[in-house]
C-alpha cells in the first residue's frame, strides 16, 4: 500500500539539478565518445553515411579471422567456464560436505588477480617451457601445449571469469524456495526429472547472467592475447590499428562497432531469455532447499574435482609469487636462485605507479558512489519523469569495452584543452580517472541501488514527519543505512579500476602517469623486466584481494544492523 | 506537557493513481481532542487518507484544514504532524535516545531543552532506563513506545497512528490499547488512527470513519454505527450482521410487509420513520435471533421462521449456527452453559429474530 512515496508536490528543484548534471555526466563521457566510435564508423571522409568501411574490413583475411578467432574465444571460454563452474555451484548448494568453503574461496581467488597477470604467470606454470610441460617430458616424454595461441586464450579466460558464472549461479540456487522441490518431491518427481523440471529452470537465471558476462568479458578483453603474444583477434588488432596507424583510421572503428554490438547482442539475448523469469524467490520465512550427503563415492569425485580447479586457479597465484621472487627462472621447474631485489625495484622506480593507482581509482570510486547514490535515490525515492533512463545510461557502460570507450576519448577530445589551461585534455590523467568512473559505474549502481531498496521508506518519511527537510533526512538517516553498501560499492569499484587495462592502455600518454596496471604490463614486454613485474603484480593481488575482503564484511555488516531492526 | 488541541476538516478531498479512484469527495470533520479512528478493509483507502494528513501523498482536489488553515501542498516536514508507522520506522542506527532525540534537533531546540524533553517523555512512555539500547534490542512492545514517544515528544498538532497494534501479539495488543489510550487522554492530542479490526476501532476511539473502496461510508460512535448502520457495508463490516434482500410491499398504521427473496411475506412493527416501499435489505444481528425446536412454545413478541441447522460452531461464550429458512441462510448466536446440548446439523428448528432490532437498508 505505502511501496511508493508520491510527493509531487514537494519536489523542488533539488532532485532536478542533480538529474541535469548527472545526465550532462553521463552525456559527456560516455554518450558522446561512444557516439562519435560509432558515428566514425559508418561516415568516409567527406562525412557521408557508408558501409565502406565494413565491406573494407571483412574483405581483408586478417581481419574476418580475427572476428571469427575473438568469437569462437568467447563461445569456448563460456563453455569451458560453465564445465567449471556448474558442478561447483550444485556441490555447493545441493550437497552437505566440508568442501563449501573451498567452493567460496575458489569463487574469489581467480577474480583477485587481473587476466593479463595471470596470463603471464600460467606461461611459467602450463607454458611450452614451463613447470608442468618439463615435468611430464621428463616423466613420461610429451608436453601439453595448452598456452599457445587461441587455446591458450581460451584456458586463461576460462580460468578467469568461471567464477562470474559460480556466484550467479550460487547466489539463485540458494534462492530456490525449498518448498519448491518440496512440493515437486510430493508430486512424484524425483532425481534427474526434478533437476529438469523443477531446480534446472528455476537456477536459469543466474546462470545466463554469468554466462553472458562472461562471454562479453572475454569477447572485449585486450590485455591477454597482448601479453600472451596472440594478435589475430578483434581487441588487440584495434589497439594495434589506433596506435601503429593512429587515431583517424577507420578500421579500429569499425572493430569497436562489432565488439559494441556483440556485447549488447549477449546481454540482450540473456535478459530476454530471462524476462519474467526471476522467480526464484524465498518467501520469508521460508527454507532453502534441502541438503543431501555424499555417498562415499560420491564425495571422492567431488573432492577431486574441486582440488583439480583449485590447484589449477591457484596456478597463476604460485606463478606470479613465485616470478616475483626468482632470480633466474627459465627452462626449470622451479626458480633456481631467490631474491628480494624486484620488490626493491618496484618500490624505488615504480612508486609512483601506485601512487597513481590510488589516485585515480580513489577518485573515480568517489565519483562513482556519488553519482550512484544520486540516481539510486532519484529512482527509488522521486517521481521525477524518465529518472529510469539514468539507470538504462549509466549502466549501458557494462556493453562498451574499456578499449573502445578510450578510442571514444581520444577521438572526441582531441584538440581540446583542460579548462583554464593551455594542456591539452588527452594525455593527462583525468580522462584515465573518468574512464575507470565510467566503466566501473554499473557496479556502485547496483551496490547503492540494493543498499537503499534494504532501507524502508517509512525510516525516511518518519524523519520527514518529525520535521527534517529532504537534505537533512539524506545526511542524518539515507546515507548512514547505507553507508555499507554505499562503502562496498567504493570498494568494488576501486578495486577493480585498479586492474583496469584496455582503457590505460590507450590513454596513458607518458610513463609518469602509468598506473600499476600499465606498469605491469610495460614490465612484462621484456625478459629482464618480469621480476619486477610480478613483484608489483603480487602487490596488485594483494590490494585487490584485501579490497573484496573488506567489501565483503561492509555489506555483510549493513545487511546485519538493517535487518536486526526490521526482524526485531 | 501542553499540547493545543486542533480540528482536522477534510473537504471533497480526492485522489486517484492514475484511473484508479482511491479516495473519493472525503468530507470529513475530527473536533479538537478527538480520539479518531479510520476503518475500513485493505484498499478500502484509509491508509492513504492518513498519509494524506501527513504530507506523503497529495489529493488532487479539495481541501484539507487543520484549525480552518488549508494544509494541502505544505510539505510533510513543514506540517508538525506526527505519524507513527506501522513498522514502527525506528533508525536501525541511531540509540532510543538519539531516536526520540530527532525532531527536536532539526527544530535546532538547545542541548538543554533536548536533554529535558527526551528525559520527561522516555519517562513517560516508561523507557528512561533503555536510553542507550539499540531499536533492534527491544521487544515489539518497547519499539512501539519509542515510536510514540518520538513522535509526542515534538508536541506534534496531530498524532496519527498508522494501524499501530498489528504487529504486536494479542496479549500485548489489548496492554498497548489502554496504554495509547490513557497516553492520548493525559496528552490531549487529536489522534487518528488507521485500522482494520473493528474491535479495536469500537473499543479505542471516541468515534470513527468507515471507509469502502475510497467512499467515506458512515462516521460516528461506536454504538451508533452498530445499532444504526447506513448501509450494508457498514452492518456487515462492524459486527456481523444476517442481510436479508427483498422488499417493502405495503406500510399500514402499526405494521409493514416485507417480502424476503426465497422467503416469503413478514409482517414487522412498523418503525417511526417508516421505509419507502421497494427493494431494500433487512438486517440483524445474529445474537437477536433466538433458536428453539419446532414444537416448543413461544414467545409471541418475536417473529418465527421454520428452518433446518447446516452447520453448528462451538465458540465457547457463544455456539453459532447457520439455519436454511426457504432459500437463504441465516446465522444465530446462543449463549453457552454447561450442559447445554447442542443442536446437531439436520435439526429441524424455529429462529426468532427480534423485530424492534430489525433495520431496514435501501443502499
Amino acid at each position: 500500500m505505502q511501496a511508493a512515496a508520491l510527493r509531487p508536490g514537494t519536489a523542488g528543484p533539488g532532485p532536478w539539478i542533480a538529474f541535469g548534471l548527472i545526465l550532462a555526466f553521463l552525456l559527456v563521457f560516455l554518450i558522446l565518445p561512444v557516439g562519435t566510435v560509432i558515428y566514425t564508423a559508418f561516415v568516409n571522409e567527406g562525412g557521408v553515411l557508408t558501409l565502406g568501411h565494413f565491406a573494407n574490413f571483412f574483405s581483408q583475411g586478417v581481419f574476418r579471422e580475427s572476428f571469427f578467432n575473438s568469437l569462437w574465444v568467447a563461445l569456448a571460454a563460456t563453455f569451458f567456464a560453465s564445465v567449471i563452474a556448474v558442478p561447483l555451484a550444485y556441490l555447493t548448494v545441493r550437497f552437505e560436505f566440508r568442501g563449501a568453503l573451498l567452493i567460496q574461496t575458489l569463487g574469489v581467488l581467480p577474480l583477485i588477480m587481473p587476466p593479463f597477470v595471470g596470463a603471464v604467470a600460467l606461461q611459467l606454470i602450463f607454458g611450452r617451457s614451463g613447470s608442468v610441460n618439463l615435468l611430464l617430458d621428463d616423466w613420461f616424454g610429451f608436453t601439453i601445449p595448452i598456452m599457445d595461441g587461441l587455446v591458450g586464450v581460451t584456458f586463461v579466460e576460462s580460468i578467469h571469469y568461471f567464477p562470474f558464472i559460480l556466484l550467479n549461479l550460487v547466489a539463485a540456487m540458494r534462492n530456490i524456495d525449498g518448498a519448491m522441490e518440496e512440493s515437486a518431491l510430493n508430486l512424484g518427481a524425483r532425481g534427474w526429472r526434478l533437476f529438469r523440471r523443477v531446480i534446472f529452470p528455476l537456477a536459469m537465471p543466474g546462470y545466463l547472467a554469468g554466462a553472458a558476462l562472461v562471454f562479453v568479458k572475454v569477447f572485449d578483453d585486450l590485455g591477454t592475447p597482448l601479453v600472451m603474444g596472440v594478435t589475430n583477434m578483434l581487441a588487440p588488432q584495434a589497439y594495434l590499428r589506433i596506435t601503429s596507424v593512429g587515431v583517424d583510421d577507420p578500421l579500429g572503428y569499425v572493430i569497436s562497432v562489432i565488439m559494441i554490438a556483440f556485447s549488447i547482442l549477449a546481454l540482450w539475448m540473456a535478459a530476454r531469455v530471462m524476462k519474467g523469469k526471476d522467480y526464484a524467490t524465498l518467501q520469508k520465512g521460508g527454507s532453502a532447499l534441502q541438503k543431501r550427503r555424499l555417498t562415499a563415492w560420491e564425495s571422492a569425485l567431488a573432492y577431486g574435482w574441486m582440488v583439480l580447479i583449485l590447484l589449477v586457479t591457484l596456478a597463476p597465484h604460485i606463478g606470479i609469487l613465485l616470478m616475483s621472487f626468482a632470480k633466474v627462472w627459465s627452462f626449470s621447474v622451479l626458480p633456481d636462485a631467490y631474491t628480494l631485489e624486484h620488490y626493491g625495484t618496484v618500490f624505488s622506480d615504480a612508486n609512483h605507479m601506485i601512487g597513481n593507482t590510488l589516485l585515480y581509482c580513489l577518485l573515480a570510486a568517489g565519483l562513482d558512489v556519488v553519482i550512484g547514490t544520486a540516481i539510486a535515490y532519484l529512482i527509488l525515492r522521486t517521481q521525477l519523469p524518465a529518472r529510469r533512463w539514468l539507470d538504462y545510461l549509466a549502466s549501458a557502460a557494462l556493453a562498451i569495452p574499456g578499449l573502445v570507450l578510450a578510442i571514444g576519448y581520444l577521438r572526441l577530445f582531441k584538440g581540446m584543452n583542460l579548462p583554464f589551461t593551455e594542456t591539452p585534455l588527452v594525455g593527462t590523467w583525468v580522462l584515465i580517472m573518468l574512464a575507470y568512473a565510467v566503466r566501473r559505474l554499473p557496479y556502485a549502481l547496483r551496490s547503492c541501488m540494493a543498499a537503499l531498496q534494504q532501507v524502508h521508506v517509512s525510516l525516511e518519511e518518519a524523519a520527514q514527519s518529525l520535521g527534517a527537510t529532504r537534505l537533512s533526512t539524506i545526511r542524518r538517516v539515507m546515507v548512514p543505512l547505507m553507508a555499507g553498501g554505499i562503502l562496498a560499492g567504493f570498494v568494488t569499484s576501486f578495486i577493480t579500476a585498479a586492474v583496469e587495462l584496455s582503457a590505460t592502455l590507450l590513454l596513458a600518454s607518458t610513463e609518469s602517469q602509468a598506473p600499476m596496471s600499465y606498469g605491469i604490463y610495460l614490465y612484462m614486454q621484456s625478459i629482464s623486466g618480469r621480476g619486477p613485474g610480478a613483484a608489483l603484480g603480487v602487490l596488485a593481488v594483494v590490494v585487490v584481494g584485501l579490497g573484496t575482503y573488506f567489501s565483503h564484511r561492509f555489506v555483510e555488516r549493513s545487511r546485519a544492523t538493517v535487518q536486526a531492526k526490521q526482524e526485531g | 506537557m501542553h499540547l493545543n488541541k486542533v480540528s482536522l476538516e477534510a473537504r471533497h478531498i480526492s485522489l486517484s493513481y492514475g484511473s484508479t479512484e482511491v479516495l473519493r469527495d472525503v468530507n470529513l470533520k475530527i473536533e479538537p481532542g478527538e480520539f479518531f479512528a479510520l476503518l475500513g478493509p485493505s484498499g478500502s483507502g484509509k491508509s492513504t487518507l492518513l498519509r494524506l494528513i501527513a504530507g506523503f501523498n497529495q489529493h488532487q482536489r479539495g481541501e484539507l484544514l487543520v484549525d480552518g488553515q488549508d494544509i494541502t501542498g505544505t510539505p510533510p516536514h513543514a506540517r508538525n504532524v506526527g505519524m507513527v508507522f506501522q513498522n514502527y520506522a525506528l533508525w536501525p542506527h541511531m540509540t532510543v535516545w538519539d531516536n526520540v532525540a530527532f525532531g527536536l534537533v532539526e527544530r535546532r531546540e538547545t542541548k538543554d531543552a533536548i536533554r529535558r524533553k527526551v528525559g520527561a517523555v522516555l519517562e513517560l512512555v516508561g523507557l528512561a532506563a533503555y536510553a542507550q539500547r539499540r531499536p533492534g534490542q527491544l521487544s515489539g512492545g518497547q519499539q512501539q513506545r519509542v515510536a510514540l514517544a518520538r513522535t509526542v515528544v515534538i508536541e506534534p498538532k496531530l498524532l496519527l497512528l498508522d494501524e499501530p497494534l498489528s504487529n504486536l501479539d494479542k496479549q500485548l495488543r489489548v496492554q498497548m490499547r489502554e496504554e495509547l489510550k490513557n497516553l492520548q487522554r493525559k496528552l490531549g492530542l487529536t489522534t487518528i488512527f488507521v485500522t482494520h479490526d473493528q474491535e479495536e476501532a469500537m473499543t479505542t476511539a471516541d468515534r470513527m470513519a468507515v471507509l469502502d473502496k475510497g467512499i467515506l461510508q458512515q462516521v460516528g460512535a461506536a454504538a451508533g454505527l452498530y445499532d444504526f448502520p447506513v448501509n450494508r457495508f457498514v452492518a456487515g463490516f462492524v459486527g456481523t450482521a444476517n442481510l436479508l434482500e427483498g422488499e417493502v410491499t405495503a406500510v399500514g398504521g402499526e405494521t409493514l410487509t416485507f417480502r424476503v427473496q426465497g422467503v416469503g411475506e413478514l409482517t414487522l412493527p412498523r418503525p417511526e420513520v417508516p421505509p419507502p416501499l421497494g427493494a431494500m435489505a433487512l438486517a440483524f444481528r445474529p445474537h437477536q435471533v433466538s433458536i428453539r425446536v419446532r414444537d416448543e412454545q413461544v414467545d409471541a413478541s418475536r417473529l418465527w421462521l421454520n428452518g433446518r441447522v447446516e452447520s453448528a460452531e462451538f465458540l465457547g461464550e457463544f455456539s453459532r449456527y447457520r439455519v436454511r429458512v426457504g432459500e437463504v441462510a441465516m446465522v444465530t448466536d446462543q449463549p453457552h452453559y454447561a450442559g447445554l446440548a447442542m443442536f446437531a446439523p439436520g435439526a429441524e428448528v424455529r429462529l426468532g429474530i427480534e423485530p424492534t432490532q430489525v433495520r431496514f437498508l435501501d443502499r
